[in-house]
C-alpha cells in the first residue's frame, strides 16, 4: 500500500522532490518565455526617444517616460476622421454585439438545456459541431450573404453575426445543464410559471459565473475585432484598426506604436483579472460528454 | 410520482403513430422554440449557410460578377493537380497544425496540471501570465520588433554582440526562419480556452478517488494523472481538443501580421492565406470555395481522428 501523507489538509500521494524540483524548473522557464515578450513591449512604451534608438538596445527601459502615450494622442488627433469617432465605434459594436449576444444566446441555451423537444438534441449537436470551424474559412460566403441583406457597410454587419456567436451559447447551455436543478424549474411550472418567465426569473439568476463569461468572451473579441472585410467606410471603422493605422507609420513610431499595444492589451487583462473565478467556474461545465 | 407520469406518456405514447407523436410534443413545447428561434435564424444565416454556400459555390466558377456557370470537379482536380502552391499551402498548414495543435494542447495541460497544487492567489497569478498574451489583441506584432531584420533589432544586436552571428538575420523575411518563428509566436499565443477548461476540470476531480487511487496501488504523480485524473476530464480534454485544432488550422492572422502577405518565398503560406487570395484578392469566389471545403473536410477529419485517441485515454 502506498504511502499517503497530508498537505494543506488534503490528502496526496508521496510525491518524489526530484519530480517537484523538475516541475518548477520546466514550469518556470516556460513562464520567462511567456512574460518577455510582455515586459519587453511595455519597456519600449516608456523608452525615451534615444533609448528606442540606441546601440546596442536595452531589453529594459532605463529611463521612464510617458512621451509615447502623449506622442500616441497627438498622432490620434491628426486622423482624418475624429479619433472619437472609432472609439465610439468600437463601443457602440462591443456593447451592442455582446448584449444581444447574451440575451439571445442564453435564452436558447435555457431551452435546449432544460426542455425537451423534438429537435433539440440535433440542434444542439450542430451548434457543438460548428464549434470545430474558424469563421475566416466562410468569410467570403458570409459576404455574399451580407450583401444580400444590405448589411455591408454598416454596423450591423459587426452586430449580427456577433450574437450568434457559437462558444458563448455553448458555455451557457453546459453550464446551466449542471447548474440549474431541473427540480426547481418544475416547481416553478407547476406554480402556472411560463418558460419564458421560468428562465428570466429562475434560471439566469442562477447562473451569474455564465453570463459573466459570456460578455467577457464576445466583449473580447469585439474589442478586438481590426479591419472587417464587411466595413470600408472610414467613419465606421473601429478603435484597433485605427490605432493600427497610426503604428503602421514606420519605424519612426515605434515608441508610439509600442504605448498603443500597451492601451489595448490593458482592456482585456484588466476585465480578465476581475472575472478570472467566474470564468473557470463556467468552464468547470465546458467538457464534452460524447 | 415521476414513474407513474413516465408510464402514462408511455401508453400515450403507444396509442398515436410515431408522427402523430413528435406532433404533439412540437406543439407541447411550442415555448421552446420560440425561445431558440432568433438564435437559431442568426446561427443559420451565418454559419450554416455560408458553409453549405460554399459546397454549391466550389462546383461553379462564380466570379461576383458574372452568374456563375457549374463547371463540376474542374475547381477541385486544378486545386489538386496543377496548382504547386496550393500543395505548399497544405504542407505548411499541416506543418503547423501538426506542431502548435498538439504542443499547445500538451503546453495548457502540463501548466494547468502543475499549478493545480499550488495555493489559489498564486494560481491565479500564474493563469494570468500563461493566458495574457491569448487575450492581449495584436500583442504578437511585439515578436517583430525583437526579431527586427536590423541590427538594431533587440535579438540580432544580442547575438551579434556575443558572436554567435556575424551579420544581422532578416529572420521574418527569411525563408528558413519565418516558418519556426511563427510556430512559436502561434504556440506563445495558444494557451486559450482550453488552457482554462483545463484548469477548471482538474479542479473538479473528485479528491477521494485519489485516495481510493492509493489504496489500490498507485504509486507516483504519473500513474496518478494516467489512471485517475486523465479519465475524470476526459470531457474537458474532448472540448479543449477541438479548441486546439480549430485555433492551429486558422491562425493565418499572426503569420501576415509579422511576415506580410504572401510571405517569402510563400515559406509560410497556409491554406488560409490561399483562400485569401482567391477570395479576397483575386474574387475567383468558385475556387476559393473550394479551398474552403477542403479546409473544412480536413478539419472534420482532424476531429475524429483526435475523438479516437481520447477515447483511448485511461485504458
Amino acid at each position: 500500500m502506498a504511502r499517503l501523507r497530508t498537505r494543506k489538509h488534503k490528502v496526496v500521494l508521496s510525491r518524489s522532490a526530484g519530480g517537484d524540483v523538475g516541475i518548477t524548473i520546466l514550469l518556470t522557464l516556460l513562464g520567462i518565455f511567456m512574460v518577455l515578450p510582455m515586459v519587453y513591449v511595455i519597456s519600449q512604451s516608456l523608452k525615451p526617444l534615444d533609448e528606442l534608438w540606441m546601440y546596442p538596445p536595452r531589453f529594459l527601459v532605463s529611463q521612464p517616460t510617458l512621451n509615447n502615450f502623449k506622442d500616441l494622442f497627438v498622432l490620434m488627433n491628426d486622423s482624418w476622421v475624429p479619433f472619437s469617432r472609432y472609439i465610439f465605434n468600437t463601443l457602440l459594436t462591443s456593447i451592442a454585439g455582446t448584449f444581444g449576444h447574451l440575451f439571445l444566446a442564453s435564452m436558447a441555451a435555457y431551452a435546449l438545456a432544460k426542455i425537451k423537444f423534438p429537435g433539440g438534441k440535433t440542434i444542439f449537436k450542430t451548434i457543438r459541431t460548428s464549434l470545430m470551424f474558424h469563421s475566416t474559412v466562410t468569410a467570403v460566403t458570409s459576404f455574399i450573404i451580407m450583401s444580400a441583406l444590405h448589411m455591408i457597410d454598416t454596423y450591423w454587419a459587426i452586430i449580427v453575426p456577433a450574437w450568434g456567436y457559437t462558444l458563448g451559447l455553448y458555455l451557457m447551455k453546459q453550464f446551466m445543464d449542471s447548474a440549474v436543478p431541473d427540480t426547481v424549474l418544475e416547481s416553478a411550472r407547476l406554480d402556472g410559471a411560463s418558460e419564458l418567465r421560468t428562465y428570466w426569473t429562475i434560471a439566469m439568476p442562477m447562473v451569474k459565473p455564465a453570463w459573466l463569461t459570456l460578455i467577457i468572451y464576445s466583449f473580447q473579441n469585439l474589442w478586438n475585432a481590426g479591419a472587417s472585410i464587411y466595413i470600408y467606410s472610414e467613419q465606421f471603422k473601429s478603435f484597433n484598426y485605427a490605432i493600427g493605422q497610426i503604428t503602421a507609420g514606420g519605424i519612426k513610431r515605434q515608441g508610439a506604436s509600442a504605448a498603443a499595444t500597451v492601451l489595448m492589451m490593458a482592456v482585456p487583462i484588466l476585465v480578465f483579472i476581475i472575472t478570472q473565478s467566474n470564468i473557470i467556474e463556467t468552464m468547470g461545465s465546458s467538457g464534452m460528454k460524447d | 410520482m415521476a414513474k407513474k407520469s413516465a408510464e402514462y406518456q408511455a401508453v400515450a405514447r403507444k396509442d398515436l403513430t410515431y408522427r402523430q407523436w413528435i406532433w404533439k410534443e412540437m406543439k407541447r413545447n411550442w415555448a421552446a422554440y420560440l425561445m431558440i428561434l432568433p438564435y437559431v435564424l442568426i446561427f443559420t444565416t451565418f454559419t450554416v449557410v455560408p458553409v453549405l454556400l460554399s459546397i454549391v459555390i466550389s462546383f461553379t466558377d462564380f466570379n461576383m460578377l458574372q452568374m456563375p456557370n457549374p463547371v463540376g470537379l474542374e475547381n477541385y482536380i486544378n486545386l489538386f493537380f496543377a496548382d504547386d502552391v496550393f500543395l505548399t499551402a497544405c504542407t505548411n498548414t499541416l506543418i503547423f497544425a501538426v506542431i502548435v495543435g498538439p504542443v499547445s494542447y500538451l503546453m495548457s495541460f502540463l501548466v494547468a496540471w502543475f499549478i493545480n497544487e499550488l495555493s489559489p492567489r498564486i494560481r491565479s497569478i500564474v493563469t494570468l501570465i500563461f493566458y495574457a498574451p491569448a487575450i492581449s489583441g495584436q500583442v504578437y506584432t511585439i515578436w517583430g520588433v525583437l526579431f527586427d531584420a536590423d541590427s538594431t533589432g533587440w535579438v540580432n544586436a544580442t547575438l551579434l554582440e556575443l558572436g554567435l552571428i556575424s551579420e544581422p538575420k532578416t529572420w521574418f523575411q527569411d525563408a528558413d526562419w519565418v516558418m519556426p518563428l511563427c510556430i512559436v509566436v502561434a504556440l506563445w499565443t495558444s494557451l486559450g480556452t482550453s488552457f482554462l477548461s483545463f484548469i477548471a476540470g482538474l479542479q473538479g476531480v473528485d479528491r477521494s478517488l485519489y485516495e481510493a487511487g492509493a489504496v489500490d496501488g498507485v504509486k507516483n504523480r504519473w500513474q496518478e494523472l494516467w489512471y485517475i485524473t486523465l479519465p475524470s476530464m476526459k470531457p474537458q480534454l474532448m472540448f479543449g481538443a477541438i479548441m486546439a485544432i480549430t485555433s492551429s488550422f486558422g491562425f493565418g492572422g499572426v503569420v501576415t501580421a509579422l511576415a506580410g502577405f504572401p510571405s517569402v518565398d510563400y515559406a509560410a503560406h497556409t491554406i488560409m492565406h490561399h483562400l485569401e487570395d482567391y477570395g479576397g484578392q483575386r474574387y475567383e469566389i468558385g475556387y476559393s470555395s473550394t479551398i474552403a471545403v477542403v479546409l473544412f473536410a480536413i478539419m472534420i477529419g482532424a476531429n475524429m481522428v483526435v475523438k479516437k485517441v481520447i477515447s483511448k485515454v485511461g485504458s
